[in-house]
């Protein structure tokens, strides 16, 4: 399988009250086409600052990112990013919220309508189509972000933390529903989470990151698919997968909480 | 079996009850309590009115409160000296008011949202102003109509100009504050949809500074009537306000009150407006409020 994502001597620091924070330290990683890659680790390990220079949001101080061998400069059209916060345009219905990508893309009304209409339809939200967002739920307003997301298809998806401000129930509904559209599109996905279950669940790889985002485990998920995000937490091959990326998990914790007290 | 049959939940909508009994009351309720507080102000009116008509004369000095009867005569003397109609006094000096009102409204509205925009989008430009900005709002605009007397004499432009400022200034500060406002996720979330800084202004700074300048302008609308009453006090040979003062100097009581009752209608006309652009609006705002209480 050929490359998507090569990320490549990535290193990027803050500067807070004169004092310069190390987020990331000459990170290297590879995306495969087609796989659903899944970035787990603490807050404060670098995982939404990597994605934001995936994104080409934000320029790495040095390093480069290659999308398909090309370096990365600003945001690209075929990549998506779900963002850990809702970003609708609060004075738009859901309807225009999700047509806008296609309208600053320059197509027209009529077709612009009739997309918009499919994927609101696709992540369940017919008939909210006239609701401002402030009128929508957590949920729902995850599912009109997904929606606005995927109107454009988007042949690879970056999506950071998307489901952690939702309730156990709801975000176990949603990673669900995300399984069954990726089966259908095999979009390249870069997921970014805290929550081991969760990575387990969707991802074919998990890579657990600690300080200056080094790679301290990288396993691939044997699991077969399609998965269901409740049952398959019962196999033990979930069990011991989760079990040896606990300890990674664990020793990354360690390393964080000791860089802040250093900080 | 596909995993979306089995797993897509709808979201479920909001349950309405149909009208109830338990809902018919609370309405009812709600009715009456209405028409109580009609009544009691169409009494409360009613009564200073007659109160004030009977103890003229006797308990209050009419030569300095007038009576409602006067201010009627008054009104209608300043409504039937004209020929044609149109050139009765009243007519003409709130038509001019109107005019100033409506044109400094006019004016300050627009240099305030171009200098406003022009500020929020240039951060430096901003920076090397802003003292002097903060200066100039801080005097009083009243402070300033003998310059405009001495630039412009005391006809229309005048009063243009001094409801213009004060109008500028409210319009100014609300748009540049709702420029700088604009919630740096949502410029990130056009820039990932491949938008431009075209897109950037038109579909997200615009419209999210619009809320505020609406703020502005629901403040800035009595602002440019107090604006131009106030420069007509000053200085000039028309308008409600021009009224009221060579009442004022002629001992005219039921003149002064019968001006001001004019005014107070074109304020209330000013306010109706207001109230329309605050409804057509609020439908967002409400979300917006929402918003950026999230961030905090």
């Amino acid at each position: 399988m050929s490359t998507v994502i090569h990320i490549e001597q990535i290193s990027k620091s803050f500067i807070r009250n004169d004092r310069e924070i190390v987020v990331l330290h000459n990170v290297n990683l590879e995306i495969e086409s087609g796989s659903f890659v899944v970035l787990a680790g603490p807050s404060g390990c670098g995982k939404t600052t990597l994605l934001n220079i995936v994104a080409g949001l934000l320029p790495p101080d040095s390093g480069t990112v290659y999308y398909k061998g090309v370096p990365i400069s600003g945001p690209r059209l075929e990549v998506g990013y779900l963002t850990q916060k809702d970003t609708l345009m609060p004075w738009r219905t859901v309807e225009r919220n999700v047509e806008m990508p296609l309208e600053i893309r320059g197509i027209a009304a009529s077709e612009r309508r009739r997309r918009a209409a499919e994927f609101i339809r696709l992540v369940g939200l017919e008939g909210f189509e006239k609701l401002y967002p402030h009128e929508l739920s957590g949920g729902m307003l995850r599912r009109a972000s997904l929606a606005r997301m995927l109107v454009t298809l988007p042949e690879t998806l970056l999506m950071d933390e998307p489901f952690g401000a939702l309730d156990a129930q709801l975000r176990l509904e949603l990673q669900n529903e995300l399984l069954s559209l990726w089966s259908r599109q095999r979009s390249s996905v870069l997921f970014v989470t805290h929550d081991l279950e969760e990575a387990i669940i969707l991802g074919d790889r998990v890579v657990v990151l600690g300080t200056g985002g080094h790679i301290i485990a990288d396993e691939p998920i044997a699991l077969p698919r399609p998965r269901d995000a409740f049952h398959i937490r019962f196999r033990p091959e979930f069990t011991n997968l989760h079990r040896r990326l606990w300890d990674a998990l664990m020793e990354s914790r360690l390393q964080v909480q000791r860089q802040e007290v250093r900080l | 079996m596909s995993l979306v049959n089995q797993f897509r939940s709808e979201p479920s909508r909001p349950v309405l009850v149909g009208p109830s009994a338990l809902v018919r009351q609370a309405q009812q309720r709600k009715q009456r309590q209405q028409w109580l507080i009609y009544g009691s102000r169409l009494l409360l009116v009613v009564g200073v009115l007659l109160f004030w008509q009977f103890a003229s004369g006797t308990i209050l000095d009419s030569s300095f409160l007038s009576n409602p009867l006067a201010i009627l005569r008054q009104t209608i003397t300043w409504l039937s000296d004209g020929d044609p109609w149109y050139e009765s006094t009243l007519i003409i000096n709130t038509a001019v008011t109107l005019e100033e009102t409506l044109l400094g409204l006019f004016f300050g509205v627009a240099s305030g949202l171009l200098l406003g925009f022009l500020f929020g989008l240039q951060p430096t430009l901003e920076r090397i102003f802003n003292p002097f900005i903060i200066a100039l709002n801080s005097i009083p605009k009243i402070a300033l109509a003998p310059l405009f007397i001495l630039w412009l004499g005391i006809e229309i432009p005048m009063k243009v100009v001094l409801a213009a400022v004060t109008v500028f200034f409210l319009i100014f500060l609300n748009t540049l504050n709702g420029v700088r406002n604009v919630d740096q996720h949502l410029v990130d979330a056009v820039r990932l949809m491949g938008g431009r800084q075209r897109d950037v202004i038109f579909k997200v700074i615009l419209p999210s500074a619009t809320g505020s300048v609406l703020t502005g302008l629901h403040v800035a609308i009595p602002y440019a009537l107090i604006g131009a009453i106030v420069a007509e006090q000053i200085g000039a040979n028309h308008g409600i306000g021009y009224l009221i003062q060579s009442s004022g100097e002629s001992f005219n009581a039921a003149g002064i009150f019968a001006a001001l009752l004019v005014l107070t209608l074109i304020a209330g006309l000013l306010n109706a407006i207001v109230n329309l652009i605050d409804r057509k609006t609020s439908h967002w705002k409400a979300g917006l409020k929402l918003s950026s209480a999230d961030q905090s």
